[in-house]
């Protein structure tokens, strides 16, 4: 499913204008440029720490979400937009470096002993280091060098653990929030609809083993 | 921004009592309040007078700016800024507040003959969020207890439900597809800590009637407890036998108590509650400060639960 990391996207499916991918970079940063500069000026409310630190996690989870909406979308309505896929999950892993930053250093002031204790008793922070330890081995091994050294089949078993990563944020932002608000509920419902895609569509395959199209 | 707001003035200097507590006398003063600058969800607030309380804290108020745009009022969504985006809709006039139950004297009060005939008192509290940030907040408000005692309650009667209206064409939270909380909202005291001297029923913050994302017309204000006892636009107030049933405590009773006192000590299943972010102090830098047992009001009201296990009645 997710074996083919680097293949080209001019070769199948929408013919989509090609845009560079430094320009992903530039627009994924927006957000966090534009949430660092309104809270320095005090545009971000009454408690700016609070928008920023959830504003970046969701935004984490957001590109999260959009790497693995790029299989399905190839897949069921051809539109590809797999030479974007990096890009985008890296975005996702430094938003969540950021939304971590922010905790470690803005939300807790580096009291080591109070993040300790949060990791330990927390479950939802525990979850959430626990999904960004997952994400560092995969932003590492973004890159063409590694998929040459590990091999396609090994590189991408390594990167299925992004649907670990997925579980683990919307899991996350479910337990943080007080109720059931339907923020995180769209989250968990979307990443469900993502995942279970895949699963249905490895279990059809298994049935109905098909040669696949050169 | 050099505009001279109402609250500089003093509310006696504006309007006298007898008009501004009527309210369509009021909106013509209003009209040129608006034109000296005043915002326009201010339009609806009147001048309220209070005399000063020893109770209240000498701290620094949270500016009226972060005290009426951050706010938790579900009934109208679950996000900060929904209450101040979207309680406009709720219409408080008329407004009665029914006082039944276990009483001699029940009663269905006026919001306008409540304000006219209490004591009106200003009572500057600490306000801890059970999400671990915190305000400094001049209410405007009478003792629980006035009200209490003229309603003379039954010696049956050990605790005190209130309940909040339930109207969800002015509520949209209360529309959500997802029910955030078991509508309406219900929240309980003993009758002791009704009594008790620090507990008001707020009619105003900052000298004025109370915005509508703060619980207008009328709300419960215990300052030594979570900010979530602090039930909003009060319509039912019953005194009652048994300890009546709490909101937040239906929603997820190992989280949230009947008691809900702030305690540093007893950390929220999911979270600490060992320190605070005081809101408006440093912006994007705040600094956490520790959390006070019951709020730093524990000299006044830790008698109350004298020989109680505080982890077991959180």
């Amino acid at each position: 499913m997710t074996g083919k990391a680097s293949a080209p996207g001019a070769g199948k499916g929408l013919a989509l204008p090609q845009v560079p991918k430094i320009a992903v970079y530039l627009v994924g940063f927006i957000p966090a440029v534009w949430l660092f500069s309104a809270g320095i000026m005090d545009r971000l409310g009454a408690d700016p720490m609070r928008v920023l630190e959830q504003e970046l996690g969701e935004w984490a989870l957001r590109f999260l979400v959009a790497t693995l909406a790029i299989t399905p979308l190839r897949q069921l309505f051809n539109i590809n937009l797999l030479r974007y896929r990096r890009a985008i999950g890296l975005l996702s892993f430094y938003y969540a470096a950021l939304h971590l930053t922010t905790y470690l250093v803005l939300d807790q002031g580096l009291d080591l002993a109070a993040i300790a204790a949060d990791i330990v008793k927390r479950p939802y922070i525990t979850i959430g280091m626990a999904t960004f330890a997952i994400l560092v081995p995969l932003a590492v091994t973004s890159n063409n060098a590694s998929i040459r050294r590990m091999g396609g089949q090994a590189w991408a078993r390594l990167h299925r653990l992004v649907y670990a990563a997925a579980i683990g944020a919307v899991l996350h932002y479910i337990l943080v929030v007080k109720s059931w608000p339907p923020e995180p509920l769209v989250y968990a419902a979307i990443v469900a609809l993502l995942l279970g895609y895949r699963l249905v569509r490895s279990m059809v395959k298994k049935a109905a083993p098909r040669r696949r199209p050169a | 921004m050099l505009i001279r707001r109402p609250s500089d003035i003093a509310p006696s200097e504006i309007t006298p009592r007898e008009v501004y507590l009527n309210r369509r006398q009021w909106m013509a003063g209003a009209a040129g309040l608006a034109l000296a600058g005043a915002l326009p969800f201010r339009l609806e607030a009147a001048p309220l007078t209070a005399a000063k309380s020893a109770f209240s804290t000498d701290e620094k108020p949270t500016s009226r700016e972060d005290v009426t745009s951050y706010n938790n009022f579900y009934e109208f969504g679950t996000g900060k800024d929904d209450p101040a985006a979207r309680a406009k809709s709720l219409k408080t006039s008329p407004w009665t507040v029914k006082v039944d139950g276990l009483v001699g004297k029940p009663a269905e009060f006026g919001i306008e003959d409540l304000i006219k005939s209490s004591a009106l008192e200003e009572r500057i509290y600490r306000m801890r969020c059970v999400e671990g940030w915190s305000m400094v907040i001049p209410w405007v408000g009478f003792p629980m207890a006035d009200l209490v005692k003229r309603v003379e309650p039954l010696g049956s009667a050990k605790y005190v439900a209130f309940e909040t209206a339930y109207r969800p064409e002015e509520m949209p939270g209360v529309q959500s597809v997802f029910p955030v909380l078991d509508w309406p909202y219900v929240e309980g005291l003993r009758l002791d800590e009704a009594m008790h001297p620090l507990t008001i029923l707020a009619v105003g913050l900052y000298g004025e009637t109370l915005p509508n994302q703060n619980g207008a017309p009328i709300r419960l204000v215990v300052p030594w407890k979570y900010g979530f006892k602090g039930i909003k636009s009060i319509t039912r107030i019953s005194f009652v036998e048994k300890q009546p049933e709490t909101s937040w405590n239906k929603q997820a009773p190992d989280e949230y108590g009947f008691y809900a006192n702030v305690n540093p000590n007893v950390d929220h299943p999911r979270w600490s509650q060992a320190t605070e972010r005081r809101i408006g102090e440093g912006g994007l830098f705040v600094k956490r400060r520790p959390t006070l047992p019951f709020n730093g009001y524990a000299d006044q009201v830790a008698s109350l639960y004298a020989g109680m296990d505080l982890r077991k009645f959180y």
